[in-house]
């Protein structure tokens, strides 16, 4: 289980991807919108002026005497150069012959009345113009009279205002997109922050730490977070059911082995035979050793359920271990095994005593079961700035050259270590015992060349 | 005189195979083998060869080829003859803007023409370079410095209370003949209905029509009229040598402010050189102590902000209006019914 993973485009980069690609579309709509809505205005204002200007044309338009009378106001051609230096035409007709004004300009032919007028775009003496043309009607000796009327402008101040316009725009857009990437950008960290939130939480868990998740996520990974939870529970659950099941079947052998070691006992005390005896004698050998791993798998259980849940108190840890040597040197004794230890001054820490206790029993259990008969195991308790230390050093075989690392793994056993019945689960427990307390375990052979060394470390905080 | 100064002929000048007529022509050489200008011009040979004179002195390469005319002849050379030229400068605004709305002006743009004011010059086309204002002339005998009159009612007034002293001693331009009479004529009818009132006062005294300001100055100094009406004062007072003899009158109510302009015509060989002449003509307004070379009342940009009642004719498309031929029909007609009283 190397944990790898085939990731995909990630979120982040197809969220910046497809809003910008939006906010660009939209810039170019907002371009497009804005400058023929722009074109349509410059158009419109010119129209307009030129549509005022031709009313006021044949406004001015007069009978007298049965003569027609056309008299151009002043104001008609000067509002046009009010609002540009365009150049100016004009044309003025009766009944379509020609009366004043540029005979050749163009016009519109277009239906069209005074207050109707008719536009139309042309050229006129090589330049683009935007003409009006309006008619009206009037009684002439009698007849009736249609006069009609052209104005034409050039376009060069439309298309000056309209460049404006078109380059007003371009800013506006770019300024848009401009904006919307910033958004873009900050949008698309915030959605992605709260799954990296999740996934630092979840990654900065201890090994032991199968809680479900609890802090508030968006509605979005409520489903992932709950299947995550989910998931947790049933591997906690396992977990814990498997360990119950351990420490189960250790309780369900060891009682019988009671019975059957005490049975063993009696048996040996009848019988004579030296053969018999010895087999009786190796055989009670066995039963203390399945009846010593069946309680040492007891003892990992109810640590591993114990650093989940630390009771933390004050104790003193030199009377704590001082207690455990009382208690094991009778069994030390027995393989002549010199227990050295000085009971020092107080050293208060702060922890789980009935797992510490748990760990340094383990420790000092292995170091008598490792050690040869008439060797002598040292314990000393020191105390640095930062901890307390619980050094063990024997006189046995010390640990193999590779391998140190795996030797706290459960069930795993020095490679030279087959003479000697054992679980493999004492380093385990009291690694565990010091992970859980925030010390650690260190394992070294003697310097001076004989024997193990043992380093029980826990912080005093 | 670093150029030679050729008056080639004076009078009646036939130009090979065209038909506008030249009053008068002189060539400002240069160099043998330099760039000729060719200037058709309105404005008086006398007064504007100071103006090239300046120019030369700056430009010492360049020759001037200048030919004075009418109004009208300069825009029948331009348009009906075709006649090449570099140079077009002209006091009639209004034939001026058509010359340039009908697309046979160059666009010039400089240093001098973007400070213009807007009344000041049409598009990159037409550049106004003097001001110079429509004045009453009124002659020393008649009048005093007290009782002149300052505005065109009291000039009215003056004329109804004293009929005997102005019969037959009005003159005004005649406006069927001068365009720079007609255009006054129309802008002072624009700004206010006085105008026909004074016309037909000015007609009830059989008013004497001329063709030219300076003609209209020398009759008031010599006491032949009473007064003028609408004359360039200021061009006439540069004429005049007794200055005594003449009181000249910038009308309070308002004085229209006739603009002489230049453009590039369209088919300009040397439209550089034009340009730099344009630059020139407009450096005499825009560059300060620069007015006391030049013949012509300078403009003054700030004229329109000052409380005066000076009104620049403005450069633009409406000047246009007066050229129609129905309109001008019609004006003509209305001015005939008021000073020639004709019915």
């Amino acid at each position: 289980m190397n944990g790898h993973v085939t990731a995909t485009r990630s979120i982040r980069r197809r969220l910046i991807v497809r809003l910008l690609a939006s906010a660009a579309i939209l810039a170019v709509i907002l371009f497009l919108v804005v400058q023929s809505f722009g074109r349509q205005l410059a158009q419109e204002s010119q129209d307009n002026i030129l549509a005022a200007s031709v009313t006021s044309v044949l406004d001015a338009i007069t009978v007298q005497d049965g003569a027609l009378i056309v008299d151009i106001p002043y104001s008609a051609f000067s509002m046009l150069g009010n609002i540009s230096d365009d150049r100016v035409f004009y044309r003025i007709e009766q009944n379509q012959v020609y009366l004043t004004g540029y005979e050749d300009l163009p016009f519109t032919t277009a239906r069209s009345t005074k207050s109707q007028p008719a536009f139309a775009t042309d050229h006129y003496l090589g330049e683009d113009i935007r003409l009006v043309t309006a008619s009206r009607k009037l009684s002439l000796n009698n007849q009736p009279s249609v006069v009609r009327a052209t104005i034409a402008q050039t376009r060069n101040g439309q298309k000056q205002t309209l460049r404006q316009i078109s380059q007003t725009v371009l800013f506006l857009g770019i300024g848009f997109f401009a904006i919307a990437m910033v958004l873009t950008f900050y949008a698309a960290q915030s959605t992605i922050g709260p799954l990296r939130r999740l996934a630092a939480s979840v990654s900065r868990r201890g090994p032991q730490d199968l809680r479900p998740v609890e802090s508030p996520v968006p509605s979005e990974m409520v489903p992932l977070v709950r299947s995550l939870n989910q998931f947790i529970g049933r591997l906690k659950k396992s977990l814990s059911q498997s360990e119950e099941f351990i420490a189960e079947a250790a309780h369900r052998v060891r009682t019988p082995l009671a019975t059957v070691r005490m049975q063993a006992e009696v048996t040996l005390r009848r019988v004579e035979r030296d053969e018999n005896r010895e087999a009786l004698r190796e055989m009670i050998r066995a039963i203390d050793e399945s009846s010593r791993a069946a309680g040492q798998l007891l003892d990992h259980a109810m640590v591993t359920f114990r650093t989940d849940h630390l009771l933390v108190e004050t104790f003193d840890f030199r009377v704590l271990v001082d207690e455990l040597v009382t208690r094991l040197r009778p069994i030390a004794e027995l393989k002549e095994i010199d227990l050295r230890w000085q009971k020092g001054a107080p050293l208060l820490i702060k922890g789980d005593a009935i797992l510490i206790q748990n760990a340094v029993r383990n420790l000092i259990d292995n170091a008598i079961k490792y050690s040869p008969t008439e060797s002598s195991i040292k314990l000393t308790l020191s105390q640095d700035r930062s901890g307390a230390i619980l050094q063990l050093m024997d006189q046995g075989i010390g640990f193999p050259d590779e391998g140190f690392e795996l030797l706290t793994d459960r069930f795993v056993r020095g490679a030279n270590a087959h003479d000697t019945i054992g679980s493999g689960l004492g380093l385990t427990i009291a690694d565990d015992v010091a992970n859980a307390h925030g010390g650690c375990l260190e394992l070294k052979n003697n310097a001076e060349g004989v024997g193990a060394c043992v380093i029980f470390y826990l912080p005093l905080r | 005189m670093r150029h030679l100064l050729f008056a080639l002929t004076l009078g009646l000048f036939p130009t090979l195979g065209f038909s506008f007529e030249v009053d008068k022509r002189q060539l400002f050489m240069a160099e043998p083998g330099s760039q000729i200008l060719k200037v058709i011009s309105t404005a008086d040979l006398d007064l504007f060869a100071g103006v090239i004179d300046v120019f030369q002195s700056r430009y010492p390469s360049v020759s001037v080829d200048y030919y004075e005319v009418g109004s009208t002849e300069l825009v029948k050379a331009l348009i009906e003859d075709g006649a090449q030229f570099d140079l077009a400068v002209s006091s009639a605004m209004d034939l001026q803007t058509k010359l340039a709305n009908d697309g046979m002006a160059l666009p010039f743009r400089s240093e001098f023409t973007t400070q213009l004011p807007d009344w000041a010059h049409w598009q990159d086309l037409v550049f106004a370079f003097t001001q110079e204002p429509a004045a009453l002339v009124f002659s020393a005998r008649d009048f005093d410095d007290q009782s002149v009159p300052k505005t065109r009612q009291e000039l009215i007034e003056f004329m109804r209370s004293h009929p005997m002293q102005f019969k037959n001693r009005v003159g005004t331009y005649d406006i069927r003949s001068s365009g720079l009479g007609y255009l006054f004529a129309t802008q002072d009818a624009r700004t206010s209905e006085t105008y026909w009132r004074l016309a037909e006062v000015m007609g009830n005294m059989n008013a004497q029509l001329y063709c030219c300001s300076g003609k209209m100055i020398e009759d008031v100094s010599s006491g032949k009229l009473a007064f003028a009406y609408n004359v360039l004062g200021s061009y006439a007072a540069a004429q005049i040598t007794n200055q005594d003899d003449i009181i000249i009158v910038e009308p309070s109510d308002f004085t229209t402010l006739m603009l002489r302009s230049a453009l590039i015509p369209k088919n300009a060989k040397q439209p550089q050189l034009a340009g730099q002449f344009i630059d020139h003509l407009l450096s005499f307004s825009l560059e300060a102590g620069k007015a006391g070379d030049f013949p012509f009342p300078t403009l003054q940009r700030d004229v329109l902000e000052q409380e005066t009642a000076l009104r620049p004719i403005r450069l633009g498309p409406g000047l246009m209006v007066y050229l129609d031929r129905l309109k001008r029909k019609n004006f003509l007609n209305a001015w005939e019914n008021a000073i020639l009283q004709k019915p």
